[in-house]
């Protein structure tokens, strides 16, 4: 359990519980809605095979975002 | 109690709410625009018993937010139509986000019931639900449907009469939040609800819940200095205790309330969820495999448009052709009626120039319902946005961006697979700079004509790739200057893989290539004509002696309007290089890009036959340098698209505004780099 990580330093396997979103405005809420939000868990699923975007699992489906994006989700990783 | 019913069909993307509505309205449908935007706004008619009801099909939405288009769309006419009855579609098997939004419904105060969708979806997945319980715990009836087999109908229609028949028997929920919010909205609530402009149409308690989340819709209604200010403080305050903004603050409350009720009516028996989608993913956006399989996909569905539509493009030329020939039949032959040359000419070959299309629409949108329906193109779009997002376009966009490179107008049709404005319109904008199937015959004239057999493939390479080069720069600049602001985000749905049906892949099919003949169709029989006018008159009524057929008809040309226009701005054109002949075909070009060929023949009374070029191509050689030839090359490229991309375009984007600025700057930019390529090539003497 360590704190200080983004969604964007997890890899594709691991977990992490959100504990900050740190975007606004049009973005933050289009995350906030998706359900990016603090205490939800978030998996990373895999990675784009041109390295961008990142596939994620959170609340039960899956969703894809850019790592620009995965940067401003604050996240604890989890034990696998 | 029988009076017409209005209904909202209400949901998320791949929710399935689509083959619902079409399940519920059949054939009697209609498909228009919302008020004032390009959203797409479906209605179908249905009885049940004695009563009418029109459902409006709503753009799917996750969120009923002011940021997108759709999303504001919806929630416009949930507020200002007020329908009877909404019908919220849920995916069952993706259960807490899709309630996410019958939340924001029950926060509107909107009339609800729950259309539990593909449920056997969900069983199949280890789900069981209590739905007695969730209806008990969610205070809305719900009823169980599978869409794509019509089952449900019945009593989803029943519970609709009964919710319409009793508003009153299940109030608008009110849902409390933590202290500081609940502090925050009742205040707001109060204040709000004194305001007697307001509280005739708006929920007092939904409104300051979106000034809560600074919504910009809702600050413009309540447009009040005090309420704005007290808005702000409270937004601070709960920053200050919750340490996230209030926004961040509701959606928790939202997602919280949805697992409390999933937790007490939801079990997985197990944990198979996923399963085969994942196994789909683990190759299709594999890291080698993935792209790959994508581009074989792309090359297929290219093969699928052009390569199938080419028998039925052949049969319609022909079945023209032949109508053409027997109304010809009625007059004399070599008669000079001007009616005769209006009907065949004119009218029957513009309807063939909007039918030609139709079947490489048909197809193409074909392809792309099966990549839609199967859940595909959001894979498409997961791999491709790396590059996509660098140019300043969406994954998305490389479908139209593809189908370009055959045909400009299925291309522009294509972009309706993009989402937002934005990046529909930045990519219909520079979509005519990928190098069209039309503009191959311009090409295969001219390259022979100038250039040696080893410097042909180059040449031709170089004509795309500056195409090519000039679309990313395009939109790069447009994205930094009248699309500017925040990049869209890309927080997208990855659906799981569905098997799609080919009444719904047929349906979305026939929907779109019947928007195309209503929408654009029209206006390109329309321009077919002035353009046939153009190139008809004036006549020459008395030709000089001893002239053959061909040179008549080149005097002939050169005396018509279009002749006559391209006599007239040949000083304009003199710095690319070009003469009034080229002029003049490059006008006839506006009706199709080949007609360049065509007419650039019967300038140089070498006939327009387009089986040999080859007296045309020792005509050309003889007048012009290979750098002229290779400006030609390039501005054809570059300038001013078609007359049907000119009204698939004004008609797509919904506004006339939009083609006549991107004919106008193509053409500018065509006219920029023809002459520096031209006046360089002559300083530096190449190609002369």
């Amino acid at each position: 359990m360590s704190a200080g990580h983004t969604l964007k330093d997890l890899k594709p396997g691991e977990r992490g519980r959100i504990v900050r979103l740190d975007r606004r405005g049009a973005l933050g809420q289009r995350m906030a809605d998706m359900g990016l939000i603090p205490g939800s868990v978030v998996e990373v699923k895999r990675i784009a095979p041109l390295g961008d975007p990142l596939e994620v699992q959170v609340r039960g489906y899956r969703l894809s975002l850019r790592k620009a994006e995965a940067a401003g989700v604050q996240v604890e990783r989890m034990p696998p | 109690m029988s009076r017409p019913l209005v209904v909202a069909l209400a949901g998320n993307p791949n929710s399935g709410k689509t083959s619902l509505f079409n399940a519920l309205t059949g054939a009697r449908q209609h498909v228009g625009n919302y008020p004032g935007v390009t959203v797409e706004k479906r209605e179908g008619r249905c009885r049940h018993g004695v009563r009418e009801i029109t459902f409006v099909d709503l753009p799917g939405a996750y969120s009923l937010t002011a940021y997108s288009p759709e999303e504001l769309a919806a929630r416009h006419f949930l507020i200002e139509e007020r329908p009877d009855v909404v019908v919220d579609v849920v995916d069952a098997s993706n259960l807490e986000r899709n309630l996410y939004l019958a939340v924001q419904l029950m926060e509107l105060g909107a009339p609800l019931v729950l259309a539990f969708n593909m449920s056997d979806r969900a069983r199949a997945r280890g789900i069981e639900f209590d739905l007695a319980r969730l209806s008990e715990l969610l205070g809305v009836p719900i009823i169980q449907t599978v869409g794509h087999q019509g089952r449900g109908l019945r009593e989803l229609l029943e519970s609709i009469a009964a919710v319409a028949d009793h508003p009153a028997r299940r109030p608008p929920r009110r849902f409390e939040y933590d202290a500081e919010l609940n502090d925050a909205v009742d205040a707001l609530e109060r204040r709000l609800a004194e305001r007697a402009d307001l509280a005739r149409r708006y929920n007092a308690r939904w409104l300051a819940l979106k000034l809560l989340e600074n919504d910009a819709e809702a600050q413009k209604l309540a447009n009040e200095p005090a309420i704005l200010e007290e808005v702000r403080r409270r937004a601070r305050e709960i920053e200050r205790i919750r340490g996230m903004p209030p926004e961040q603050v509701i959606a928790d409350h939202r997602y919280g309330f949805i697992s409390g009720a999933c937790q007490e009516a939801v079990h997985a028996t197990t944990e198979i969820r996923h399963t085969m989608s994942d196994t789909i993913d683990s190759i299709v956006t594999h890291r080698a495999l993935g792209l790959p399989i994508f581009l074989g996909l792309m090359y297929a569905v290219f093969l699928l448009t052009f390569t199938l539509g080419e028998p039925p493009m052949a049969w319609i030329e022909r079945g023209v052709e032949a109508l053409g020939a027997r109304v010809n039949g009625f007059w004399p032959a070599g008669s000079a009626s001007p009616l005769r040359s209006l009907l065949v000419d004119g009218i029957i070959a513009g309807v063939g120039g909007v039918l030609v299309f139709l079947p490489n629409i048909l197809l193409l949108f074909l392809a792309i319902a099966f990549l839609e329906d199967t859940g595909y193109m959001a894979r498409a779009a997961f791999l491709m946005d790396r590059l996509m997002h660098k140019i300043g376009l969406h994954g998305k966009s490389f479908i139209p961006m593809l189908i370009g490179f055959g045909c400009t107008v299925p291309g522009i049709m294509a972009t309706r697979v993009l989402e937002t404005r934005r990046d529909r319109l930045t990519t219909m904008l520079v979509l005519p700079l990928m190098s069209c199937g039309a503009r191959l015959p311009i090409y295969m004239l001219i390259i022979p004509a100038f250039f040696p057999e080893r410097w042909r493939a180059p040449i031709l390479w170089i004509i795309y790739l500056v195409g090519i080069g000039l679309a990313i720069g395009l939109a790069r600049l447009l994205r930094a200057t009248v699309f500017r602001g925040e990049s869209m985000p890309f927080v997208m749905e990855l659906p799981p893989y569905h098997m799609p049906t080919w009444r719904g892949m047929l349906r979305h099919m026939w929907m779109r290539g019947g928007l195309y003949i209503r929408k654009a169709g029209t206006l390109i029989l329309g321009i077919s004509i002035v353009m046939w006018a153009l190139t008809s008159y004036p006549k020459l009524d008395r030709f000089p002696d001893g002239l053959s057929g061909a040179a008549r008809q080149a005097e002939g040309l050169a005396h018509t309007a279009a002749g006559r226009i391209g006599q007239a701005i040949e000083p304009v054109l003199r710095p690319l290089g070009f003469d009034w002949r080229i002029g003049t075909a490059m006008i006839g070009a506006f009706a199709a890009k080949e007609v360049f060929v065509a007419q650039l023949g019967i300038v140089y009374s070498v006939g327009s036959d387009e089986e040999n070029v080859e007296p045309l191509r020792e005509a050309l050689a003889r007048h012009y340098t290979p750098l002229t030839g290779f400006c030609i090359m390039l501005f054809m490229l570059i300038a001013m698209p078609c007359m049907a991309t000119f009204a698939v375009v004004g008609r797509e984007s919904g506004s006339w505004k939009w083609a006549v600025l991107q004919s106008g700057s193509l053409t500018i930019l065509a006219y920029v780099i023809t002459g520096l390529v031209y006046q360089g090539g002559r300083l530096l003497g190449i190609g002369l």
